[in-house]
This record gives structure tokens, sequence and C-alpha cells, in this order.
């Protein structure tokens, strides 16, 4: 990268943000309701049909992170780094079974959170605040990467990582917190539209006119190929024996993790039927083969020679150095953009769930609707504010660490959640147990192989690498089971207010 | 959903996916992509068609 700011990528930036910015503030006005109902504000009154459906759960899954870090993790690591295509290939099928319900219940009920389900399916507040912390836990830093997100893109228009670098951050940092005060869900709905035709743009012209600059795909696959073995730690684009196994379990893992997300289970609970979300589980594997193509870019920095410290800075640093500045502009603002939509949803998911399942259950029991939605928009703010200065403060690695952490975490809500959709046999102490055992051993997994998702687990002359959440989940599993098969041997009546045909819908 | 049967047929691309053994491999290749990659690549349309099937037969 040459020193000194690109003026013209800047100013196609620059006009980029600002009409987007004008797009979400209008979009407060779009299907217009009352918005000082909680349902209306966080979300849009469950009144999105399929194609706004499509693109909110495409601009919210695929965040401008993914763009960022699944190339850099390509870049970094070679083969290993290429699981994320197919955990977002099958992550729509688990999606297909388990979402339409959850969907169901929660209209019946006017659920707003998967902390309302629990609390509802249960009667057990313990385990709602379980889930209800776990989702809050693991988005914040979710949240703050998609601001990183935002931070190396304008770093890539030649400004770096200087002290002049903030200001682009606090803007879109404000355009943020202003639409989602005042638009809530509608917001970002209204510009992932925008995101994603951008995002489309960019990804296809790049496919098409990367390999033809570098000489086609095996020629990418060949460069990547040889600087990747020329490395100190040489690595290659095939797996090694050994790591099969870790390979198969982060596909399995972050396939059943991803719909867990606040984030997510916002996107499906405001679209505006079952067979809505059906359909899209249907369509949206076009975003993932889109993420696969945008995966392979970590191959063709490889093959362009690109140079970065960070493997966050793979992707921009791609763009500025083989494309014409005002297109690097353009790529580098639907990076920025991109960032917005999901990091939304996030804040508008965790302000949900605190108004929900925190304040409404520990601070006010009697919360009135309006002063309801006020106190979700002052924590959307406040929780996009603590994201904010988490990327201020820390260094990013910091947030990369525990977003991967939050992955794990948010994997331990699987048998309360998406189980109890299917059944009532687990009872809540038994899940609330398991829950507890895979945060404690998920986590210092983690920790112990400082803060890698694969950990080696030894037994006698034996060692099975896998991903830390999975063997979470096994324990939080067999926890869960065992627990409620004792518990389940001297039957009391169970508390569930709802009823078997809540779960199927239209 | 009447035909439950069909949901079973959602299982193919998770056992497809998951052995991983089976497709780490570089040949043989295709448009330039090692097998690695065009396998990977070529089950998320068939996961979707998969997907499809089943909701056509399912519902």
């Amino acid at each position: 990268m040459s020193a000194g700011i690109d003026w013209v990528a800047s100013a196609v930036f620059g006009m980029l943000l600002a009409l987007v910015a004008a797009i979400g503030f209008v979009a407060s006005r779009w299907k217009r309701a009352d918005l000082h109902a909680i349902e209306e504000w966080g979300l849009a009154g469950r009144r999105f049909g399929t194609l706004i459906t499509w693109f909110l759960l495409g601009g919210d899954l695929f965040t401008a992170y993914t763009v960022i870090a699944v190339p850099g993790l390509i870049y970094g690591t070679g083969g290993p780094g290429f699981f994320a295509l197919s955990y977002a290939a099958l992550t729509f099928s688990f999606a297909f079974v388990s979402m339409p319900r959850l969907w169901s219940v929660c209209k019946r009920h006017g659920y707003v959170t998967a902390g309302d389900f629990v609390r509802g399916r249960y009667g057990s507040h313990w385990l709602a605040l379980a889930v209800t912390l776990t989702g809050i836990l693991a988005t914040i830093p979710y949240l703050a990467l998609q601001l990183v997100g935002v931070q190396v893109s304008v770093a890539a228009l030649g400004i770096g990582h200087t002290s002049a670098s903030i200001i682009p951050l606090l803007i879109a940092f404000g355009i943020l917190a202003g639409y989602t005060w005042k638009g809530g869900l509608r917001a970002p709905a209204s510009i992932a539209l925008v995101k994603d035709v951008m995002i489309y743009a960019v990804v296809l012209t790049c496919i098409i006119y990367l390999p033809l600059r570098l000489g086609g795909y095996s020629a990418i696959f060949r460069s990547a190929s040889i600087a990747l073995a020329a490395r100190p730690h040489p690595a290659s684009l095939l797996l090694a024996p050994n790591q099969y196994l870790s390979y198969g379990t982060l596909v399995f893992g972050s396939a059943l993790a991803l719909f867990l997300y606040p984030h997510s289970i916002t996107a499906i609970l405001s679209s505006s039927s079952g067979a809505v979300i059906r359909r899209n589980c249907v369509y949206m594997p076009a975003y993932t083969f889109l993420l696969g193509l945008i995966a392979l870019l970590g191959y063709c920095a490889l093959a362009a020679g690109v140079k970065v410290a960070s493997s966050s800075d793979v992707v921009p640093a791609l763009f500025v150095k083989v494309l014409p500045s005002w297109f690097a502009g353009f790529c580098l603002a639907s990076l920025a953009i991109g960032a917005l939509v999901p990091a939304a949803i996030m804040s508008i998911a965790a302000a949900n769930l605190f108004t929900r399942n925190i304040f409404r259950e520990y601070i006010d029991r009697n919360l009135q609707p309006r002063s309801e939605t006020l106190i979700a928009r002052a924590m959307s703010l406040a929780i996009a504010l603590a994201a904010l200065c988490f990327v201020l403060l820390a260094p990013p690695q910091y947030a990369i660490n525990l977003q991967l952490l939050g992955g794990i975490w948010i994997l331990q809500t699987l048998p309360a959640v998406v189980l109890g959709l299917f059944t009532r046999w687990f009872h809540s102490v038994a899940l609330l147990a398991g829950w507890f055992a895979g945060m404690v051993v998920g986590t210092s997994m983690a920790v112990s192989q400082h803060l890698t998702a694969v950990y080696p687990f030894h037994f006698g002359t034996h060692t099975i690498s896998a991903y830390a959440g999975v063997f979470a989940l096994l324990l939080n599993m067999m926890i869960a089971l065992g627990g409620s098969a004792f518990a389940n041997a001297f039957p009391r009546p169970r508390q569930d207010e709802t009823s078997v045909e809540d779960y199927i819908s239209a | 959903m009447k035909n439950r049967k069909w949901l079973w047929l959602l299982l193919v691309p998770w056992v497809a996916l998951l052995s991983v053994p089976l497709y780490s491999r570089s040949g043989p290749t295709l448009f330039g992509f090692p097998f690695f990659y065009w396998y990977q690549f070529a089950w998320v349309p068939l996961t979707a068609l998969i997907t499809a099937i089943v909701h056509r037969k399912a519902r």
C-alpha cells in the first residue's frame, strides 16, 4: 500500500456512505406503524415477506466481517480455513427443520426473543436468563468485529491505522446508532438491499476480473500453494489427516450455532410466516456459494503477492492493490455498509433480550409497551457503544478471540432452545446444568489452547483434535440427557404454557 | 407436515460434507479447482436442491 490518502477512492466511499445514511433515515417511515411497541421497533411487526427476509437474512448472516475474516483465514491457514463454505450450506437445512417451529410458537405467544420462548416453554426464569446472557455475551464481540470491518476498510483508503481513521469510524457509528434508534429493524432491512446489491457487484467483478488478471484459477491455486508452503509454518491447500476431525467438527458445530445467535433469531422472527422461512432456507445457499468465492479471495491475495501483517487487512489490501481507485473505493464502501446492516440487527437483538428477559423479568414486571420500547432503544445504543469502546480501546485480536469464544458459548444454548422446539422431555435444571458445564469446559478448552478453536483431547496414547464447541456440546448433552432421565423418573406436573399445535405453522 | 419420511433426505448433505477424508484430495480438478474445493462448492446447490425437494414433498 502506498503512503497517502487515495482521494478518488475516498470520495466514492464518502458518497456511498452518505447515500446509505439517507436511505436508513427515510426507512423509519416505511411500512409505517406505531414504533412505540417493541414488536414494531424490534421485529418490524413480523411482517417481512420472502424477498425482504432474503435480503435481511443475507445481510445479517453474511456480514462484512465474514467477507474480511474468511479470506483472511484462508490466506493464513490454507485448506483448514475453508470450512465456512460447508457449514454455511448445512446451516440452512438445519434452519429449515427448526426455525419455522420457533417462528410459529413465538408468533402464537408474542415472544420476541429466544429467552421469552425458553421462559414460556420451561417456566424457568433461570434457564431463560442463561440463554439471554449467553446471547448478549456472544453478540457484543460479534458487533465489535463489524466495526473492525469498517475500521480496516477506512484504513485501506490510505488513512492507515492512525488517529485520523477514528473519524470515519465515528461517523459510521453515528449513522448506525441514529437509524437504529429511529427505525428499529426497519432501518437495516431497508439498507440490506443496497448492501447486497453492492456486495454482489463487488464479488461478481472480483471473481471474473481477478482470475483474468492472475492467470485463471489453476494458476491462482498453484501460486497460493507455493506461497503457503514457503511459510515459516508451512500450510497447504488440503488438509492433513490429523485435521479431518477438527475440520468436520468445525463444520458441524458452526452449522448448528449460526441460527442460535440472537441476530439470526431476530431476523427469523421478523418474517411474516413459517413458509417465508422455509422458502428462504431453499434460496439462501445462493449467498453461501458467493461466500465460497469470497473465501478464495484469500488465495487471489496470495497469488497477487499481497503481504499484510494482520489477516483482517488481506481483502482491503487486495482491493487497493489490483483494482482501479474508484472501484476500490466502491468495494471498500460496500464492506463498510455491509458492516452496518448486521451491526444494527445485532444491537437490536441484544437490546430485545435485555429488555424482555432481564429488565422486565427482574426490574419492572409491569412494564408498559411504550417504556419497554424506550428501554430497548436505549439498550441498543448502549450495546453499540460498548462495541465501539471495545474497538477503540482493545486491539482487534481481543474481539476476534472473544468472537471465537462467542461461537462456543452460543452453541451451548442448543439443547434448551432447539431441542425445546421438538420435545418437553428435558428438565430445566438438567438443561441449566448442561449449559453451565458446556460454558465452563468450552471456555477453558479454548483458553488452554491460547484461544484457538481446536482442542487436542488426550486419553491414553490417543489424541483427538476437534472443535472445542462440539466437545463442550457433547458434555452439555450428556448432562442434559442424564439429568432429565433422572428427574423424569419422579413424575411431577410440568410447567409449559405452549401446546403441540403452537409449533406447527402454515 | 404430512410426509415426514422425506425429512430424512435432509441428512444426505450432512453425510456428504462431514465425510471429510473422502474429499480432502487434490484430484480430479475441475476448471482449475482442486477436488477438495469443487466438491464442497458442488454441495451448495445440491443442498439447496434437496431442501427444495423436501419442501415440496413434505408440505
